[in-house]
């Protein structure tokens, strides 16, 4: 819970991780490459009175994870989606039995979101039985341009992944996170192209599509589906820390998000460790449209309510304090559309 | 009497300041991803860069062929080199251009097809955002309304960079660049109607914001991966040890 200026608010850091990127977890040079990738957005993006030497960064285990979200981040729940990577790194990157480990000691606090590859086949889907029990799923993370064997990548609705989008229906997890942001490798076309998801959120209204980090690099395309479709989100992991090295940029981005998809459909997500909550709370109940940006209208204390914690609480069904609700309930997907939509 | 026209490292420089970032959509020579040029008696090798070691490979391997044809085009120059640094991809990459593979001969089972149609993509993107700032301009200028843009023709255009730059991005995709063509059409020549135009107009702005937006980011990412190791910054290193002018 933040509290500025008499307001108090609810956050629902939406995307966390503890990875291990250690040199002793080193499949090949992949992984070298992949966790010096990350460093250098978090030093570029940081401020830098909260830069992290190199070391702590590849590993910081559970213990610095529960001081940096809940001691000082004023996260009051955290959603850990999982980055497994198993080409580079030993025992995968995202670290699964202590991200679960630590979520069953905390379940008011955490939730663990598993991750899939449809290019698994039946055993794949015997296995995503076998998660949803063991993990108690409410929502999964998927990477459609991971690399997999000669592929490298796969669409959202080809056979195989609507076999698996069925079986959630089934299992009963809503919540599809799908990552077609950066550094996680295209090939043919463009790996970060959203058109699939515009496919299967059309055919699966009962589950919900959260777009992490709102499409970029290719907002535009994101923006024009999700006004479309009830059940896509976007999630702001990645877009976040623009607030403090481009506030301008970052009032474009949330201008936009606001405009096209609307208030109720946007996700709050810090990326740990990539970004740490505390200053992106701080920073963002704190931000406001430049004046000289009328092409956008100002952020309302409400809309700051809701994509910080009361959208993805609604998503999650978790118990927010009553103190800390709004009148209207958030994340209602029946709720006014945003001014894009319609188009 | 010799005729020093241009020196070879600025032809060379101009050749590569014509092969743009695709998804950028601005020359790779400003962003910083022109690392070294090193011209001897056999030819010419270039090394270039780019903000992470997992960039799109796809996007990587179009610049890396359009910097290698846009250096044969220099005549004079002796044999071409252009490779990638840093990359996940850079041995595959640069072997394939090296000897000539093409796209899908470079990647083999991972490529499905040419890379011709991911292209044209991002060249009517570029299209749709210098298209977006001329209207912007237009109507900044109290000449013209909303509603009357689907009227602007180039004609109305004052001369200047965003119009020479709205004329370069119609050729590529194949539109006409005539004086009563107009500006306000989608990506076939077809004109915009009146009730759509504000709509349209909203998503080349998005449109507009996510490419100025990954150029930025692009732009710091490399920044910081090179801030130890390039002391030049995001000035390419030249060097010429050719015996003759």
């Amino acid at each position: 819970m933040y509290e500025k200026d008499g307001e108090k608010y609810y956050v629902v850091d939406g995307h966390v991780h503890i990875w291990d990127g250690r040199e002793s977890n080193h499949k090949n040079v992949h992984g070298k490459q992949f966790i010096d990738c990350f460093y250098d957005y978090h030093k570029n993006l940081s401020p830098e009175e909260v830069v992290w030497d190199y070391d702590t960064y590849t590993y910081y285990g559970a213990e610095r994870f529960m001081k940096d979200l809940f001691g000082e981040g004023y996260v009051d729940h955290a959603i850990f989606q999982a980055t497994l990577l198993s080409d580079f790194y030993r025992t995968g990157f995202g670290q699964t039995d202590e991200a679960f480990g630590l979520t069953r000691q905390h379940p008011d606090k955490l939730t663990y979101n598993h991750a899939y590859d449809p290019r698994n086949g039946e055993a794949g889907l015997e296995q995503l039985r076998r998660d949803a029990e063991r993990f108690g799923l409410k929502g999964v993370k998927l990477y459609t341009a991971e690399w997999h064997g000669d592929s490298r990548g796969y669409k959202l609705d080809e056979p195989w992944s609507r076999r698996y989008l069925e079986e959630c229906l089934e299992l009963g997890i809503r919540n599809i996170h799908v990552h077609k942001g950066p550094t996680i490798r295209p090939l043919d076309r463009d790996a970060f192209d959203v058109a699939d998801i515009d496919k299967v959120a059309t055919d699966y209204l009962d589950l919900n599509f959260v777009v992490e980090h709102v499409g970029l690099p290719r907002l535009e395309d994101f923006c024009w589906i999700a006004t479309q479709e009830s059940n896509v989100y976007g999630g702001l992991a990645v877009a976040m820390p623009f607030i403090h090295s481009r506030p301008r940029y970052f009032a474009q981005i949330i201008g936009e998000l606001l405009y096209w998809i609307g208030e109720d459909k946007i996700l709050f997500g810090s990326d740990y460790a990539l970004w740490t909550p505390k200053w992106l709370v701080e920073k963002f109940v704190d931000f406001q449209i430049p004046e000289d940006m009328p092409e956008y209208p100002a952020i309302t204390t409400d809309q700051k309510k809701k994509i910080l914690g009361l959208n993805a609480a609604a998503l999650y069904d978790l118990d927010v304090p009553r103190h800390l609700r709004l009148p209207t309930q958030a994340g209602d997907a029946d709720a006014e559309v945003a001014a894009g939509a319609g188009a | 009497m010799t005729q020093t026209a241009v020196s070879v490292e600025a032809e060379v420089l101009a050749a590569l300041s014509t092969v743009l970032d695709p998804e950028l959509d601005e020359p790779v020579t400003e962003l910083g991803f022109v690392r070294s040029v090193a011209i001897d008696d056999e030819g010419v090798e270039v090394h270039l860069r780019l903000p992470t070691s997992f960039c799109a490979p796809n996007f990587a391997y179009l610049m890396v062929a359009d910097a290698y044809d846009a250096l044969s085009a220099v005549s004079g120059l002796g044999r071409v080199r252009v490779l990638l640094d840093d990359h996940h991809d850079s041995d595959k990459i640069n072997s394939g251009t090296a000897a000539g593979l093409g796209y899908v001969g470079t990647f083999g089972v991972e490529a499905e097809d040419s890379l011709d149609e991911l292209r044209r993509t991002f060249q009517r993107k570029a299209h749709l955002a210098a298209m977006e700032r001329c209207c912007r301009s237009a109507l900044a200028s109290g000449a013209w309304t909303v509603e009357e843009l689907p009227l602007l023709e180039l004609f109305d255009l004052p001369e200047g960079r965003l119009k020479s730059a709205l004329l370069r991005r119609r050729e590529a995709i194949g539109l006409p660049v005539h004086s009563h063509a107009r500006v306000m059409v989608d990506h076939e020549g077809n004109p915009v109607t009146r009730s759509d135009v504000a709509l349209r107009l909203r998503l080349a702005t998005t449109t507009r914001v996510s490419i100025e937006g990954n150029a930025h980011f692009c732009r710091g990412l490399l920044a910081t991966r090179y801030a130890g190791v390039d002391p030049a910054g995001s000035a390419p290193v030249v060097t010429n040890t050719r015996s003759h002018p």
